[in-house]
């Protein structure tokens, strides 16, 4: 692997999808994408209810042959969002649910991970729900899903001191629409850690 | 001084007017400038089964004072659907005679005059005098001496004079109401005047505030800041700032409610995993928990007489209200009809309750008797299908509630009978969770 290909500049955060290629393709991995922390997310599309932890979609796409330059625009927040452990993640509900859906398991597994492996770490499980009804019962109601995450967490091991399930209920809805694709980003809870 | 009181009696000569139509009445309020810089709009709409005809003058003397004075208590009394106003009452003075048979040849049951004078001491002497045109005489008259500034709360006491004197029920009108408003990201939490005018805020936030509570006092007020990134509940005197974090536990922290010797708030804790109903006192001492179980318990609120506390739980698969000792010990379900019935509130005489209900994915107030062997039909009394946060009248005879109309949320007030209807909506700011405070002491 040749060094002097990879020209991912820590400093800007910036890589380019040539770059990317290269190092997709090259064999060995001198390049460790998830070691560098290297945020590799298409431009315009940064988070999102799955945060997926492969960074090829974009360099996926690149023709060798093509010599135009495509370009990868990242932010630190979508480096948090793809690879960190430590920032905001989200995890969605059904309708008037407080089960976690299986896709969320690997998220919940990561950060089980991450709480046992550094016991002095902290994290704040936030509920959410859509607007409708009463607000009293829906800070309740986003209660039991922020507590349904910190019994998954708790039933992976992870201290139960490490942890606290609040609810904000509907007082921060993420989409204020109305329709039921907005009201749908509102069903969900959200995990920060404590700085 | 004119400060003659007479018995009270009953207006037994009301006159039954068939109203077929609906009066729609505007006004538009200023709120002072240093509260919400919006305006707010006072919408009217039906009237009582009973209207009493009124006459009453412009007040005597000066000129900005007792235009205040009497068209406060011309605007309240024309609000609340019990009171038809009748124009033409001249001015008079404070010893001239009443035309009785005049006015009651003009189907007018009351007249009011009255008389506003600034005094040596730069204080300001109101007086009134309510006439009843069939006995020919005045059954009520005071005089009110108070600060320039407080000729508004002069007026609202006056209103309450003439209302209870004609109708038998203590009015409303000098109490006052607590609400969250929110424009952009700033969330107030207020205190106006019954009407929404004289707006103050008592807390001033950039994160939500919820579920404001007034104490029987009237002097301090329980509610949800999410200042801290998280629900807790504070009490503050909102005389002079000072405030404490009541509750403040690991977890959610929510939904106060006064006991009625204002010693203690039932609240709701997460502090032990489910939302459960628990009781703290004022001081934050003494915590002791309520509810038990796994379910939801929250939206606690005491029965006028302490004994016992309604709520809502979802322990029976969907959000239902129920009843349980303030001691603790095994709760009763109070609401069958429907699958969502939240928000309980218990009227002053214990009664009644008010309730949030969900009917067709309608969200609306409904009312019902309380402590009738059998289950007493509810009726629903709004109508927008998004109404939230009932709140009773300290009288019991208006609930003051949240409704989103327009895409925005406003403050409306309903007659118990659900006849007469008050609109307060404001262009430019959102007001929802409304209180009503109690009869000022």
């Amino acid at each position: 692997m040749k060094k002097n290909f990879s020209v991912y500049d820590s400093s800007f955060k910036v890589i380019s999808t040539l770059t990317l290629a290269l190092a997709l393709t090259a064999c060995g991995s001198s390049v460790k994408l998830e070691e560098a922390g290297a945020p590799i997310v298409k431009s315009g599309s940064t988070s999102g209810p799955t945060s997926g932890a492969s960074g090829a979609q974009t360099g996926s796409t690149s023709n060798p042959g093509d010599r135009t330059v495509q370009t990868v625009t990242v932010s630190p927040e979508a480096s948090n969002d793809l690879n960190n452990p430590l920032s905001k993640r989200s995890i969605f509900f059904d309708y008037d649910s407080f089960e976690i859906r299986s896709e969320f398991r690997t998220v919940i597994e990561a950060h089980a991970k991450y709480l046992l492996a550094n016991k002095t770490k902290r994290v704040a499980i936030y509920g959410n729900t859509d607007e409708r009804g009463s607000r009293e019962y829906n800070l309740a109601l986003g209660q039991k899903r922020s507590e349904a995450v910190r019994r998954a967490l708790s039933a992976l091991g992870v201290n139960e001191g490490q942890t606290e399930a609040i609810s904000y209920g509907e007082e921060k809805p993420r989409n204020t629409g109305a329709d039921e694709t907005a009201q749908a980003e509102n069903r969900r809870a959200d995990l920060e850690y404590s700085k | 001084m004119n400060q003659k009181k007479y018995p009270a009696i009953a207006l037994h000569r009301a006159r039954i007017l068939f109203v077929a139509t609906v009066l729609t009445a505007s006004a538009f309020l200023l709120g002072l400038p240093q509260a919400v810089n919006a305006q707010m709009r006072v919408d009217v709409t039906g009237v009582g089964s009973t209207q009493v005809p009124i006459a009453i003058a412009k007040f005597t003397g000066d000129a900005n004072a007792s235009t205040l004075v009497s068209e406060t208590i011309k605007r309240n009394l024309s609000r609340i659907g019990n009171f038809k106003l009748v124009d033409g009452l001249a001015p008079t003075g404070d010893n001239d005679g009443l035309d009785y048979a005049g006015w009651r040849a003009k189907s007018v049951d009351a007249l009011v005059v009255g008389s506003v004078n600034r005094l040596a001491n730069g204080r300001v002497d109101v007086r009134f005098r309510l006439g009843d045109t069939l006995k020919s005489l005045v059954i009520e008259s005071q005089s009110l001496v108070s600060s320039e500034g407080d000729l508004r709360f002069t007026a609202h006491r006056i209103s309450d004079l003439i209302f209870e004197k004609l109708t038998g029920q203590k009015g409303i009108f000098s109490t006052r109401i607590a609400f969250i408003s929110k424009e952009g990201t700033r969330y107030r939490l207020n205190v106006s005047d019954w009407d929404a005018e004289n707006i103050q805020t008592a807390l001033n936030s950039t994160e939500p505030i919820l579920s404001p509570a007034w104490s029987p006092s009237g002097t301090q007020l329980a509610y949800v800041s999410f200042e801290n990134k998280k629900p807790v509940v504070y009490v503050q005197n909102i005389y002079n700032q000072q405030r404490k974090a009541v509750a403040n536990f690991k977890g959610s922290n929510s939904a106060p409610a006064w006991s009625p010797d204002g010693l203690s708030l039932a609240v709701t804790l997460t502090r032990d995993g489910p939302s459960q109903i628990y009781i703290v006192g004022v001081d934050g001492n003494g915590l002791r928990r309520i509810t038990q179980g796994n379910a939801i318990d929250t939206e606690p609120v005491f029965a006028p007489d302490g004994k016992s506390i309604f709520f809502t739980s979802d322990r029976g698969g969907s959000p239902q209200i129920y009843r349980v000792s303030s001691q603790g010990g095994e709760p009763t379900r109070v609401t069958f009809n429907g699958n969502y019935n939240v928000s309980p509130r218990i009227g002053p005489d214990g009664r009644r309750l008010a309730y949030v209900t969900r009917r067709e994915a309608k969200y609306s107030i409904a009312v019902r008797e309380l402590g009738r062997d059998g289950a007493a039909g509810d009726q629903i009394i709004t109508e927008t299908g998004r109404d939230e946060s009932p709140s009773f009248a300290p009288n019991g005879q208006w609930i003051l509630y949240a409704a989103r109309s327009g895409g925005k949320d406003e403050l409306r007030f309903v007659s118990i009978d659900g006849r007469t209807k008050l609109r307060i909506s404001s262009s430019n700011t959102e007001v929802r969770e409304p209180a009503w405070g109690p009869f000022p002491k």
